[in-house]
């Protein structure tokens, strides 16, 4: 237990100036500027943005250049400012197949209406250090062709007029809101969503590959990854009807399972879906699977013992400022607590030497 | 849409096309497209501009049911001009100047000087976020692939 201490003003202030110093770092080089970070370092921002759990871009920058690019630090920093917010209302649900698609990939069709576009991607770079970055320089233009506005379909829509896998219920019920209300188990589909989509990306991503290496065992295709911008509406009541209020870039993965079929079910399609922030692929790819293994109950197949399988392992253990704030706490002063099992454990040594000592004056005696 | 949109009358329908191109808008070019009016009629706040949050819903599977992805940052007032007309501003982030824009052109194209506005700001607007998504789509479209499938060796 942390008990509170007193004193230490002077230190604290101090340790905080030079924080800021050492933030600052060597004066002869050129400050980074917010701006900076928001546009080249984007995919930080986007990290920020979707485990912060709060789509602005400039406050993501803000957060990461004041914790020095400790982004778990700065999820921390813009989730306490998500707090501070008052809630306006919210969204309709964002119609993802609206998307002004900047990179769309299937794995699992060639050829798919709307084609395959890989956008801004690391895909098929070498993973070669590039010199030419650690001096300026003037950037060739990226090449332009000709450009569709129509909206691209969604893959599954495809599978889906088969009838090869499993539908989605279009219902409009109200979902749960893990920032309104504590996260209480067994969660439904909806919460499980929230959580994963605010979850840690590496916690996710490693969920998701024991998943694939048969902790749990499914084997998940990508039947669609698509990043773009999607507009935002909201219902104003002052008006009467939605209005769109922003657009937000989003990731969205959808993956495909092959699936035998169980007592409740037959043999089709499953599906797990990913969605996040900005251009955030692996963490939309990891909730998707992580989603897909998390619904095994429902789909009615066997739950193993993997952890991936295990809602309460999974969604209480997915969120890094929880896991932060209880880990990082055992480093500040528990003086008092530790003080009391030192007591214990001499006395418990001092019970033992009074044991033995005994004994062995009963067996000398002897 | 997903949900069936309530039919909406067309003064409706104008005013929340308007208001979309005022939320997305670039609060620098704007402002430069506000303060090119010339004089702005007076007004009274009936709300002053508060930053908050719109919690964005997503749907699972793309087309299912809502849930709760993360909240968006959300500028938002109300003022009625000095000649009775209401303006609301809704923007995206946490520009309260820009909110006051959005509300000032909401108001004005309710007026005697819709035609004007829509001209001198909306259009320009309109414009400049059309010349993005196009410029966007133009480099998404020069990376579309065409893959093969290769026949694999029968050994």
């Amino acid at each position: 237990m942390y008990v509170a201490v007193k004193g230490g003003e002077r230190a604290i202030d101090n340790a905080h100036a030079w924080l800021a110093e050492e933030r600052r770092g060597d004066t002869s080089v050129a400050e980074l500027t917010v701006p900076q970070i928001r546009e080249q370092l984007a995919l930080a921002v986007n990290r920020v943005m979707t485990e912060g759990s709060l789509y602005d871009p400039d406050l993501a920058a803000l957060a990461i250049k004041q914790s020095r690019g400790d982004l778990i630090e700065a999820i921390f920093l813009i989730r306490a400012y998500r707090t501070t917010l008052p809630r306006i209302g919210h969204s309709e649900p964002v119609e993802t197949d609206t998307m002004a698609c900047d990179r769309r990939v299937s794995a699992t069709f060639k050829d798919v209406p709307g084609g395959q576009v890989l956008g801004p991607t690391f895909d098929y770079t070498h993973r070669l250090l590039d010199f030419k970055l650690m001096a300026e320089g003037e950037l060739p233009a990226a090449a332009e062709g000709e450009p569709r506005l129509e909206p691209t379909p969604h893959v599954t829509s495809f599978l889906n007029k088969e009838g090869l896998i499993q539908g989605e219920e279009h219902a409009e019920v109200m979902p749960p809101d893990l920032t309104r209300e504590p996260l209480e188990l067994p969660a439904n589909r909806a919460l499980r969503l929230q959580a994963l989509t605010r979850g840690d990306e590496g916690f996710i991503l490693s969920m998701a590959y024991s998943t694939q290496r048969g902790y749990g065992n499914s084997h998940a295709f990508v039947g669609e990854l698509r990043i773009g911008k999607v507009a935002v509406e909201m219902e104003v009541p002052e008006l009467g009807f939605a209005i769109e209020v922003g657009e937000v870039e989003l990731t969205e993965c959808e993956t495909v399972n092959k699936f035998a079929g169980s007592k409740v079910e037959p043999p089709q399609f499953t599906r797990g879906y990913g969605l996040t922030f900005g251009q955030t692929e692996r963490k939309a790819i990891s909730m998707a699977l992580v989603d897909r293994s998390l619904r095994s109950k429902e789909l009615g197949v066997e739950v193993s013992n993997s952890p991936a399988h295990d809602e309460e392992f999974v969604l209480y253990h997915c969120d890094n400022i929880q896991a932060t704030g209880f880990l990082e706490h055992i480093k500040l002063p528990h003086y008092v607590d530790f003080q009391s099992e030192m007591e214990l454990v001499r006395k418990m040594r001092a019970e033992i030497a009074e044991a033995e000592a005994g004994s062995s004056v009963k067996e000398a005696a002897e | 849409m997903g949900k069936p949109q309530r039919s909406l009358t067309p003064e409706q329908a104008a005013r929340q096309t308007w208001m979309g191109l005022l939320a997305k808008s670039d609060a620098a070019q704007l402002a430069g497209l506000v303060g090119a009016q010339g004089a702005l009629p007076a007004f009274d706040w009936l709300r002053r501009p508060e930053i908050g949050g719109v919690m964005v819903r997503g749907r699972m599977g793309g087309s299912g049911a809502p849930f709760n992805l993360g909240e968006m940052t959300v500028t938002r007032c109300s003022l009625r001009l000095a000649t009775g007309e209401v303006g609301h501003g809704y923007v995206q982030g946490r520009d309260k100047v820009q909110a006051e824009h959005a509300a000032l052109v909401d108001a004005l194209m309710q007026g005697p000087r819709a035609d004007e506005v829509r001209d001198t700001v909306l259009d320009p607007l309109e414009a400049a976020q059309t010349e993005i998504r196009t410029a966007r789509a133009a480099k998404a479209a020069a990376t579309k692939v065409d893959f093969f499938t290769m026949v694999r060796g029968e050994d």
